[in-house]
C-alpha cells in the first residue's frame, strides 16, 4: 500500500497549482468565467505549455500518463484554483481519439481545444437515449455541450445504423447557442442540421461510456481540490471572526459541523481514489454520486459557518460554493449515478 | 499510489483466512452469525484456539507473547476474522491491560498477569466509567485511600461490561481529590472475589446482559496491585485511549453486515417482487455501499500512515465516526428489512409452517437496538469531534 503521488506526478500538480495561483487569480478568474468566451487564450496556451495536456495519454500513444491518478493530479489543482478553463472535455476527448487512432498532437499542443456532445435536453447524461442521427452528415441538438465557446472541434455521439457512432465536427461547420454558466464557465447547444461531420468510430458505445467516466473521475477530484480549498477557508474565518468576545471557532456548535465537514471531505476523498485506481464504471459512479452528495453539503456548510459574508459575490468563497452544487449536475448527478449503482443488484 | 496488500501482506491473508476456514468451530460461528449472545464457553474456547497458534495477543510484543504483528496484519486478521462470523476478542485484558501493564507495570507485575492473560486463567473487565462520569471520566469518585500495605475501596463503577464472569478488575480510582480532577487518579487491580464487592445486572434495551454495576464496599486491596505511579494513573487511562486504535473503524463488521443485508433483500418478497429490485431500498442499500467502500480506503490510508509514521494519527477518530454511523445504517436496514416479522423476540419464534424468519435473521431489531451503544461507548461520537477539534482545527 503506498497512498502517495509519486515525484512526477507531484511536480505535475506543483507546477499547475503554481501557473493557476499566479495566472488565475480570483479576480482575473471571475472575469474569464463569466464573460463570453469563457476563455483566456493565454492562460490556456500556458496551461498547455507546461504539458498538463499529456497527462490524459498514455506514453504508449505518445502522452506521459493516462491513469486515473495523472487525471487526479491534474484536476484536483484546478478546483483549488477554481480554473474554468474547459480542461473537462480535452479529458474526456483524449481516450476517444486515442481509440480512433486520431492524431493527438493537436490535443496535445493545446492548439486544437475538444468539447463532447452527448447530452441531448430529453435524455441528458445517457449517450444510448440520444436521438441525433448520423451519417455523412449529423441532424439533432446536443445539450450542455462543455467549453462550447471555446471548442475548435465537437466529438458528437449519434446513431448510425442502430449503433451509437461517434463524429468529429469541426467548429466553424457548427451552430453553436452558447451560454454561460451560474457557477463559471461555458457551455451551449449544438444544433445541427445536416451538418458535416466525419465518422471517428463506427461502434462507439463503449468508448463513449469510458470517455465519460473519465470525465466523472475529473469532476470528483476537482471538487476533492474545491472542497479542500473551501475546508481550508472556512477554518481561517473561524479563528479570525468574533462574535460575543470572542473567535467564533470557540463555540462547540460550529466545531463539530467542522469536523463533521474534515470527515465527510476524507470519505469523498477515499472514494475517489478507489475510482482512480479501478477505473471501473462500479467505482466511478459510486465515487460520483457520493462526491456530488458531499460537495453539495460542504458548499452549503461553508456558506452557513461564513454567515453573511459567503453570500457576497466579492468574497471568493462564493463562487467556490457555487462550483461545488453545480458539479453534481454535470455528467450525472447523485441520484443517476446511486440508480447505476442499485441497477447493479438486480 | 498502489491500494493493494504486498505480496508478503496478500500471503498472510490467505494464511489467516484459511486458519479460520480450518480452526474457527462452525458451532460458535453460527451463534455469532445469529447475532446472539456469545457464551464465557465460547469465548474462552476462541481464545485458547489462537493462542494456540500465537495470535491471541495481537498487540503485543514478541518478547511477551504476541504475534509481532503491524497494523496492516491486525487490520487483515479483524476483516477476515469478522467476515467469517469470529467472535470478538474480548478486549480487557488482551488490548487494554496487557499493553498498559507492558508500559507500564513492575517487572513483577508483568510476570504475573501477563501469562495468566494469556492462557485464560483470569477474565479481566473494566472499572472506569462511573453513574457521574461517563465522557467525563476525570470526574470519577471512587475512592482508594491508602492503610498500611491496603487501600481501601469505596464507591461504584458502572457499565462494566461481561463483570459477571469476571476474575478481576482494573479501575481508576481517586486517590487525591484536592488537585484538578486529572490528577490524583490512580490505576488500580482488584480481585473481583474480595469480600465487599457487588455485582448488579443492567438489563439492556434489547433485554441482553452484557453490563453491571460494580459496587466497591470497604473493599482491602493490596498496595502492590497499584499500576503506575499513585495519583498519575490519568497518565494510563490516556495511553489506553490512545493506544492502538487501528481497528475502530469495525470494518469487516460492516463487510459482513452488508452481505447479509443484501443477502436477505435477495430472498425477501414484498408485493410479488424481491426487496432488492424495489428502486427505494436499493438505493438506500447502494448509498450506504458507497460510504463503506470509501471507509475501506479511508481506513487504508490510515494504516499506511500508521506503518510510516509508527503509531495511528488523531484521524483514526474520524474512522470511529463513519464506522459505527454505518454499522448502525446497516443494522437499520437489517430490521427494516424483515418487515413485520422485525418485531419478534429472538428464540421465541414460531416454527415449523408458521416460522417468520429463518433463524439466522431472528435478532435483527434486538442487534439495530444493542448497537446503537457503539456510537457512545469508546468516547462517544461527540466526544470523538472533540478530540478532533483540539488536534487537527486548532479551534
Amino acid at each position: 500500500m503506498n497512498f502517495e503521488m509519486t515525484d512526477d506526478r507531484r511536480m505535475l500538480a506543483d507546477s499547475l497549482g503554481k501557473l493557476l495561483g499566479s495566472h488565475f487569480g480570483i479576480e482575473h478568474r471571475n472575469s474569464v468565467a463569466y464573460e463570453a468566451p469563457f476563455h483566456d487564450k493565454a492562460g490556456w496556451k500556458a496551461l498547455a505549455e507546461i504539458g498538463i495536456l499529456y497527462a490524459f495519454i498514455s506514453e504508449d500513444a505518445g502522452g506521459m500518463g493516462g491513469s486515473g491518478f495523472d487525471l487526479l493530479a491534474v484536476f484536483e489543482q484546478m478546483g483549488a484554483a477554481l480554473c474554468p478553463e474547459p480542461l473537462l472535455g480535452a479529458a474526456m476527448a483524449a481516450p476517444l481519439l486515442a481509440e480512433a487512432g486520431e492524431d493527438l498532437e493537436p490535443l496535445l499542443s493545446g492548439e486544437a481545444i475538444y468539447a463532447l456532445a452527448v447530452d441531448e435536453p430529453d435524455a441528458p447524461w445517457d449517450a444510448d437515449a440520444g436521438t441525433t442521427e448520423g451519417g455523412d452528415t449529423l441532424t439533432g441538438r446536443k445539450t450542455a455541450v462543455y467549453g462550447a465557446n471555446a471548442a475548435t472541434h465537437f466529438l458528437v455521439s449519434a446513431r448510425q445504423a442502430g449503433k451509437l457512432s461517434l463524429f468529429e465536427v469541426k467548429a466553424e461547420q457548427a451552430a453553436v447557442s452558447p451560454w454561460g454558466m451560474i457557477d463559471g464557465g461555458g457551455a451551449g447547444e449544438l444544433m445541427l442540421d445536416a451538418t458535416p461531420a466525419r465518422c471517428l468510430l463506427p461502434d462507439a458505445g463503449e468508448a463513449i461510456a469510458a470517455a465519460l467516466d473519465w470525465g466523472r473521475l475529473a469532476l470528483c477530484a476537482e471538487a476533492v481540490g474545491a472542497m479542500d480549498w473551501c475546508y481550508a477557508t472556512t477554518l481561517d474565518y473561524l479563528k479570525s471572526r468574533k462574535q460575543f468576545g470572542r473567535e467564533i471557532g470557540s463555540f462547540q456548535a460550529l466545531q463539530h459541523r467542522m469536523v463533521e465537514m474534515k470527515t465527510a471531505i476524507e470519505q469523498a476523498r477515499s472514494i475517489t481514489i478507489l475510482a482512480a485506481d479501478r477505473m471501473d464504471s462500479r467505482s466511478v459512479a459510486m465515487a460520483k454520486s457520493l462526491v456530488g452528495r458531499t460537495a453539495r453539503k460542504v458548499s452549503e456548510e461553508a456558506i452557513q459557518l461564513h454567515g453573511g459574508i459567503g453570500m457576497t459575490w466579492e468574497y471568493p468563497l462564493s463562487h467556490y460554493a457555487k462550483r461545488l452544487v453545480m458539479l453534481d449536475a454535470q455528467l450525472g448527478d447523485a441520484d443517476f449515478h446511486t440508480a447505476r449503482v442499485a441497477a447493479r443488484y438486480a | 499510489m498502489d491500494l493493494s496488500y504486498s505480496p508478503e501482506e496478500q500471503a498472510f491473508q490467505k494464511e489467516v483466512r484459511q486458519f479460520l476456514a480450518d480452526e474457527l468451530p462452525e458451532d460458535i460461528a453460527a451463534r455469532v452469525k445469529a447475532g446472539g449472545e456469545v457464551s464465557k464457553k465460547d469465548t474462552e474456547r476462541w481464545h485458547a484456539i489462537l493462542q494456540a497458534r500465537g495470535w491471541l495477543a495481537q498487540t503485543w510484543p514478541e518478547e511477551h507473547g504476541g504475534p509481532g504483528w503491524g497494523p496492516v496484519e491486525r487490520h487483515i486478521f479483524d476483516e477476515e476474522a469478522a467476515r467469517a462470523y469470529a467472535p470478538r476478542i474480548l478486549p480487557f485484558g488482551l488490548q487494554m491491560l496487557g499493553p498498559v501493564l507492558i508500559k507500564f507495570g513492575s517487572d513483577e507485575q508483568k510476570a504475573h498477569y501477563l501469562p495468566r492473560i494469556l492462557d485464560g486463567t483470569d477474565w479481566w473487565c473494566q472499572g472506569y466509567s462511573e453513574p457521574g462520569a461517563g465522557s467525563d471520566l476525570a470526574s470519577l469518585k471512587t475512592k482508594a485511600v491508602r492503610e498500611g500495605d491496603e487501600y481501601v475501596v469505596n464507591g461504584q463503577k458502572t457499565w462494566t461490561t461481561l463483570g459477571q464472569h469476571a476474575d478481576w478488575i482494573f479501575c481508576l480510582v481517586r486517590t487525591d481529590g484536592s488537585g484538578k480532577p486529572q490528577e490524583g487518579i490512580s490505576f488500580l487491580l482488584i480481585d473481583m472475589n474480595t469480600p465487599g464487592i457487588e455485582v448488579r445486572p443492567i438489563r439492556l434495551i434489547e433485554g441482553g446482559h452484557e453490563v453491571n454495576e460494580v459496587f466497591f464496599t470497604d473493599v482491602r486491596v493490596p498496595a502492590e496491585n497499584l499500576v503506575w505511579e499513585e495519583n498519575d494513573g490519568w497518565t494510563v487511562a490516556k495511553y489506553l485511549l490512545t493506544h492502538e486504535r487501528t481497528g475502530i473503524a469495525g470494518v469487516g463488521f460492516s463487510i459482513a453486515a452488508f452481505e447479509r443485508v443484501k443477502a436477505l433483500a435477495e430472498r425477501t418478497m414484498r408485493g410479488g417482487k424481491r426487496l432488492i429490485d424495489d428502486p427505494l431500498f436499493a438505493a438506500r442499500l447502494a448509498e450506504v455501499e458507497m460510504d463503506l467502500e470509501a471507509m475501506k480506503i479511508f481506513n487504508l490510508r490510515m494504516l499506511a500512515e500508521a506503518q510510516r509514521v509508527g503509531h495511528p494519527g488523531v484521524e483514526t477518530s474520524m474512522l470511529k465516526i463513519r464506522g459505527t454511523e454505518v454499522r448502525q445504517a446497516l443494522n437499520d436496514l437489517y430490521r427494516r428489512a424483515l418487515g413485520p416479522a422485525a418485531a419478534l423476540i429472538p428464540g421465541e419464534a414460531p416454527g415449523g409452517n408458521a416460522a417468520l424468519v429463518a433463524p439466522e435473521d431472528e435478532a435483527a431489531a434486538a442487534s439495530y437496538f444493542n448497537n446503537r451503544k457503539i456510537s457512545i461507548f469508546g468516547g462517544s461520537n461527540e466526544i470523538q469531534k472533540n478530540i478532533l477539534t483540539k488536534a487537527m482545527l486548532e479551534l
